[in-house]
């Protein structure tokens, strides 16, 4: 019954995309651990890894694409809802380290005991304990998503302002975190993780585990997001982002909605942090380098704003390229290659790729029937 | 607070607002009956528009008291609110959700609980579905129900912006050149739908097209540079000289 309920919330592009997801699901883990390595089939430990990462930010995109695509509200900061969701799981893995740090001290993390740092920090407690850093992975993007969007929605801060202070936002943050009396390690950030929840994190097999729990995310996120945008709530959205003050007039009170979306999608993007820290092993300051906002913005607009799969797709495509790019000779001209990707896309794909590939359909669709329909009636 | 203070359901008096020194609303004075439909005549510029600005919220006057339904200070509420307290607005230059089809438009004009945990968990009924029905048999647009509204003509636009307003159902409708760019059938058509609406709601429509005030057959306010000129049966203020000079006599 649920899933008849899901299943008529999908459209044919979004069941394709879980249909591939379930595929991976299988696909991966057999081809990592049933293949033997000689294989051609066989998809070693670290291409898992690399895969989990681009979902990850699969997983961002989508929240950009929630707040951005059906909202209007431009975030230049969804890194910093990222990196906060990173930090917290960060915090949970330093605390698995326990006595095994270079310091050997059974409670304060390395960077700690390096600071002169007597005690634990009281904001740091509870972060051994799984459940409460999970909480929080959710709770501190989300509380910052809730404080800031209350004010700037409430002062009807909108458009190029509104992306301005997002990107401010983001900008002291990376500041603040990179001091080190903050307490989160400064610079250096946190790394050196050992376990997590019991399981070491170097194991191929935990590297799976993640892999696949990324995976049950990254659907997750796509059915929630789904289901907003095709409720009535997800249909006042979309009427806020093209007729903003028309939908005030109707006596929505389009703060309140703004928030409702702003905070998720931060919550959603937390989880795509959290998900993030442990399989790249490191959270640090640069996580919200305000680059890094700006960057997910172009991967929704190449994979197609306002179509969720699209922003997952686009930013799978982007990383990939991004990947075999800056591991190459062209390194140095990735953010060249990056800006020019953005112009080109926005000036001769400005749906991008998934809208794109949808008109043309179209336009093949009606061609097909325009030509059935010449066959059908005899000539005069 | 909540204490009657007139039997009026709209009154504003001694309004006034002014648009870096210019005097676009003057001591404006206008009281409306409940129930009753009344037209607003008057030149470009007279501040007519600006008048729906303030009753809706989107403007804060300078000056004056606008009171709704006898108590409620409309002065301190915003769109939302007001909104909400039974005063829904059609704008001069017809603004519907384009990316909406035109029942989407119908069904989020609807009256309903609009709070955000109640619309997304919203779910359609068959009572809701008649009234879309009966709206959009109404405004004569069933047959593009699935349209989008961006594909509209500009007088579809229009009407499904005044079935927008009835799905609200709100207690006074303020209506803002609904028959500009429409044809003489559509006008005539329109006239009818207003007349209709009339019935059991208080309307304030401003237009400039006098055959359209004509059908209409109601009291006419002329407003000029912000204030009120003349007020009275159309044929009494078509009358009246200084309104002659003030259309015809720049
Ligand atoms: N937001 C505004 N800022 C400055 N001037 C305005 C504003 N709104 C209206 N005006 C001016 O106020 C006057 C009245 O405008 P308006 O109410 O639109 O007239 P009408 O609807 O009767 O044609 C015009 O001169 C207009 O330029
Ligand atoms: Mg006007």
């Amino acid at each position: 019954m649920i899933s008849q309920a899901i299943l008529a919330r999908l459209d044919g592009r979004g069941r394709i995309f879980l249909g591939v997801i379930l595929a991976a699901l299988v696909a991966v883990p057999v081809l990592n651990m049933l293949v033997p390595v000689g294989s051609p089939f066989h998809v070693p430990t670290w291409l898992v890894s690399l895969m989990g990462k681009y979902l990850c930010f699969a997983i961002l995109a989508l929240a950009l694409d929630l707040v951005w695509g059906y909202c209007g509200i431009l975030s230049l900061g969804h890194g910093a809802f990222f990196a906060l969701g990173g930090y917290a799981i960060g915090m949970y893995l330093m605390r698995q380290i326990g006595p095994r740090g270079v310091y050997g001290n059974p409670i304060l993390p390395d960077f700690m005991v390096f600071l002169n740092y007597k005690e634990l920090p009281w904001f740091w407690y509870g972060f051994d304990f799984f459940p409460f850093a999970a909480l929080m992975v959710f709770l501190a993007p989300g509380i910052l998503a809730f404080v800031f969007g209350w004010f700037a929605f409430r002062s009807r801060v909108t458009g190029v302002y509104l992306s301005i202070i997002t990107q401010a936002l983001t900008y002291a943050l990376m500041l603040a975190f990179f001091r080190n009396d903050m307490g989160f390690g400064g610079n250096n950030g946190l790394t050196d993780f050992k376990d997590i929840l019991g399981f070491s994190v170097q194991a191929p097999g935990t590297r799976l585990a993640l892999f696949v729990a990324t995976l049950l995310a990254l659907a997750a996120s796509y059915l929630f997001a789904r289901a907003v945008v095709t409720s009535k709530a997800g249909k006042v959205l979309v009427a806020v982002r093209d007729a903003e003050s028309r939908t005030r007039f109707l006596g929505f009170r389009v703060e309140r909605y703004k928030l409702f979306v702003f905070v998720a999608s931060a919550m959603m993007a937390g989880l795509a942090g959290a998900l993030y820290v442990p399989q790249v092993g490191i959270i640090n300051p640069s996580e919200f380098q305000p680059g890094n906002s700006i960057e997910v913005v172009i991967w929704v607009a190449v994979g197609g704003r306002g179509t969720l799969v699209g922003a997952a797709i686009g930013a799978i495509l982007v990383n990939l390229a991004k990947t075999t790019f800056t591991t190459g000779a062209l390194a140095p001209y990735w953010l060249f290659a990056l800006g020019a990707l953005f112009v080109l896309t926005t000036l001769l794909m400005p749906k991008g790729v998934i809208g794109t590939y949808a008109a043309w359909r179209e336009k093949r669709r009606e061609k097909l029937a325009l030509a059935a329909n010449a066959a059908a009636t005899p000539a005069e | 607070m909540n204490q009657r203070v007139t039997d009026y359901l709209l009154y504003l008096d001694g309004v006034s607002v002014a648009f870096d020194g210019f005097k676009a609303i003057n001591s404006l004075a206008l009281t409306i009956m409940p129930g009753e439909m009344r037209a607003i005549i008057g030149p470009n510029g007279a501040g007519k528009t600006t008048m729906m600005d303030i009753i809706t919220g989107k403007t804060k006057p300078d000056d004056g008291d606008v009171i709704f339904n006898g108590s409620v200070d409309l002065t301190q509420l915003d769109e939302a609110d007001i909104a909400n307290l039974g005063i829904g607005r059609k704008f001069q230059k017809p603004t519907v959700f384009e990316m909406h089809t035109v029942e989407d438009n119908i069904r989020l004009a609807l009256k309903a609980d609009r709070r955000v945990f109640t619309t997304l968990f919203w779910k359609d009924s068959a009572g809701e579905r008649e009234k879309v029905n009966r709206i959009l048999a109404t405004i004569r647009l069933e047959h593009l129900r699935e349209a989008n509204a961006a594909n509209l003509s500009h007088g579809q636009k229009q009407w499904l912006e005044i079935g927008m307003l009835l799905a609200q159902d709100p207690k006074l409708l303020l209506v803002d050149e609904p028959v500009a760019g429409m044809t003489d059938a559509e006008t005539e058509a329109t006239a009818h739908l207003l007349k209709e609406i009339a019935r059991d709601h208080s309307v304030l429509v401003v237009e400039h097209d006098m055959a359209f005030v004509r059908e209409l057959g109601v009291k006419v306010t002329v407003l000029h540079e912000g204030a009120v000129l003349a007020e009275g049966p159309l044929d009494v203020v078509s009358a009246n000289s200084r309104v002659i000079e003030v259309y015809l006599g720049r």
